[in-house]
């Protein structure tokens, strides 16, 4: 019965071949459209995570001040009044799982025949936990060589392609700002940060070594920030408080007195950029979506034709003993059978056009099992839902008037 | 006699028209036993086409009482009704009423579809169907690749492949010669030889010479109800 029916949907749409195509194409466009939107708005998601991730999760950035002169106000980290104390008092903090000072610049380093200026960072070993940068080859310096201020560096693969090529960097002797450093080891691969530099454009120096022997430190023991990173994303606000306070006390400021650093949720920066991604791929599923309503109207359009055109039919089924479900699954079977096959399709579609796309712009697509079934769920959906109302008409004439219509 | 197939007791029906109501029958009294054979006649618009669609349960009667098999029709769901088509009452209509885009071993399967039957023993029963109206070697054909008469012959196959215990046939030699037509009509004969009770729709005299019994509509009354004059003197 089911089968002889299924038989029989398969040959009305066949009776009508390009009516058939044009109907499925609504679907087979609109399924293809939320697919390949669903997977550049997801490959965009993923990148946005991949990012966050390699900048370091549940960090705060503390600035110190700035500075003002006859009313001219610096940049903010132009003042120094965030000090080495500062952070070591911040990471006795309960929720604090590491603090580091981080004193940043940027310096003309030469090694043999090679000149290169990349970033420079002065930090203590911590902060490669904070930003959850490995060490791939060599070995991280150590809390002893900031504390005598040893001239090592490890440095980012940027940097290194730049200065020693494919040589090994690790024992190599650089000089920075004239001073000799030992590499003792390459950095991971990180890639464009959030501000879409290449963080792997750069050296790391302890802390010490940095302030005295590169950028000369005018006021030693102080920092331009310090990177915090807590144990959970959910006591960040609490984190935020404690910390705040217990500046605010070290550096005696009274109550009403404005700060002088700032402190920044970088995690929060990062959240808000990935929401931003995932507001503009259910926008962009939202407009494919509409044009799949547009397909559905298709179906119901030429359903509504058909019945029409085959109330005859319907009235001759009627006479011979056809109930009213019958007539009703008949049609409705050949609305869900266009809109499933048109779905198929425009899978297909959708998936070829999204690895095209990938291929041609380098965008990253992520075709996830999830956006497949909902579109194939969407389009039966859309099948039953539209094809419903004409089935319904066809099922519900009268047997007399739909054998006389001519 | 046996007991009546069909009784009908002050049957009218009235069609809305935008001349006010219309009365298509009015006060129709009659009943069918098993195994007659029954030409109903009447100039067009007589009421006589609205009485078999009552009779075939495609219309319904806007007064009065038809007792199918014992059952009063008018108490039927739709549901209802059209099991009563599929099983009870086999239809045969002047154009034939095939389905285009089907073979004629599918148009004769088609009531057994709506019977829940299995594919096998729907071919089965059509199949021997369509031998008994002598079409076997058309199985595969399109109805539009057959003349008129061999059309109807099927028409008649699918009316008989549930064994109804009525065929009802609406005009069933109007598209087609006489030729045909008596060839349809020894057809419906030998089926009424066998048992089955038919009720047909004609204008000739001719065609319902073959009927035992004939009645006659006139402006929505029946007017006449009487025995083929062969049958009186047999």
């Amino acid at each position: 019965m089911k089968l002889a029916m299924l038989a029989e949907a398969w040959r009305a749409m066949g009776a009508n071949r390009l009516r058939t195509l044009l109907t499925m194409l609504g679907m087979v466009i609109g399924v293809g459209a939320v697919v390949l939107m669903m997977a550049i708005g997801q490959g965009a998601q993923y990148a946005i995570q991949q990012t966050i991730s390699a900048m370091g999760s549940n960090l705060f950035i503390l600035l110190s001040g700035h500075t003002a002169s006859s009313g001219v106000r610096s940049a903010s980290g132009s003042a120094h009044t965030l000090t080495v104390a500062d952070a070591d008092a911040i990471a006795e903090l309960p929720g604090v799982a590491a603090v580091a000072p981080i004193h940043p610049g940027s310096a003309q380093v030469v090694y043999g025949p090679n000149n290169w200026n990349t970033a420079v960072i002065g930090s203590t070993p911590a902060y490669l936990d904070v930003r959850s940068w490995p060490v791939v080859s060599g070995q991280a310096f150590t809390a002893s060589d900031v504390r005598s201020a040893t001239r090592v560096a490890l440095i980012g693969q940027t940097a290194a392609e730049n200065l020693f090529g494919d040589e090994d960097p690790v024992g190599k002797t650089i000089r920075i700002q004239q001073s000799p450093f030992t590499v003792l080891g390459v950095l991971g691969l990180k890639g464009q940060g959030m501000d879409g530099r290449d963080q792997d454009d750069s050296i790391i120096t302890p802390l010490t070594t940095a302030q005295r022997s590169v950028f000369g430190a005018q006021f030693p023991g102080t920092v331009r920030m310090v990177m915090v990173q807590t144990t959970t994303q959910q006591i960040m606000p609490q984190i935020e408080k404690s910390m705040t306070a217990l500046l605010r006390q070290r550096h005696r400021t009274r109550e009403g007195q404005e700060s002088d650093f700032y402190l920044r949720n970088l995690t929060s920066v990062a959240d808000s950029a990935a929401e931003s991604t995932r507001v503009m791929s259910m926008l962009l599923g939202a407009i494919a979506s509409v044009s799949l309503l547009v397909g559905g109207i298709g179906i119901m359009n030429i359903m509504l034709v058909s019945v029409t055109e085959r109330t005859r039919e319907i009235g001759i089924r009627m006479a011979i003993g056809a109930r009213e479900r019958d007539i009703l699954l008949q049609f409705l079977l050949e609305a869900v059978i266009i809109s499933v096959a048109g779905c198929f399709i425009g899978l297909l579609l959708g998936i070829g056009c999204a690895l095209l796309t990938e291929w041609l712009t380098d965008t990253l697509v992520i075709i996830s099992a999830s956006s497949v079934l909902v579109a194939f769920g969407v389009a039966a959906t859309v099948g039953i839902f539209f094809g419903y109302y004409p089935a319904l008409k066809a099922a519900r004439m009268d047997p007399i008037e739909a054998l006389r219509y001519q | 006699m046996s007991t009546p197939v069909i009784r009908i007791t002050g049957l009218g029906k009235s069609y809305q028209t935008a001349a006010g109501l219309f009365p298509a029958l009015k006060a129709v009294e009659m009943s069918i036993t098993a195994g007659e054979f029954v030409a109903v006649m009447g100039p067009s618009g007589s009421g006589k086409s609205t009485f078999m669609n009552i009779l075939g349960c495609l219309d319904k009667a806007t007064t009065g009482q038809y007792e199918l098999d014992g059952r009063s029709v008018a108490e039927l769901s739709r549901d209802e009704l059209a099991i009563l088509r599929n099983r009870t009452i086999g239809f045969v209509f002047q154009g034939f009423n095939l389905l285009q885009r089907m073979t004629l071993l599918e148009n004769v399967a088609l009531p057994l579809v709506y019977s829940g039957l299995d594919h096998a023993e729907r071919q089965r029963r059509a199949a021997e169907m369509l031998h008994k109206v002598g079409l076997t070697d058309k199985a595969d054909s399109l109805p539009s690749q057959i003349s008129g008469g061999q059309q109807q012959r099927v028409a008649i196959a699918r009316a008989l492949v549930n064994r109804p215990r009525l065929l009802l046939a609406d005009e069933p030699t109007g598209n087609l010669d006489s030729r045909t037509g008596d060839e349809i009509m020894a057809l419906f004969d030998a089926l009424n030889q066998e048992g089955i009770t038919i009720v047909l729709v004609t204008h000739e005299p001719d065609i319902a010479q073959h009927a035992k019994r004939q009645v006659r509509f006139h402006d929505g009354h029946l007017v006449s109800d009487q025995l083929t004059p062969h049958e009186v003197a047999a």
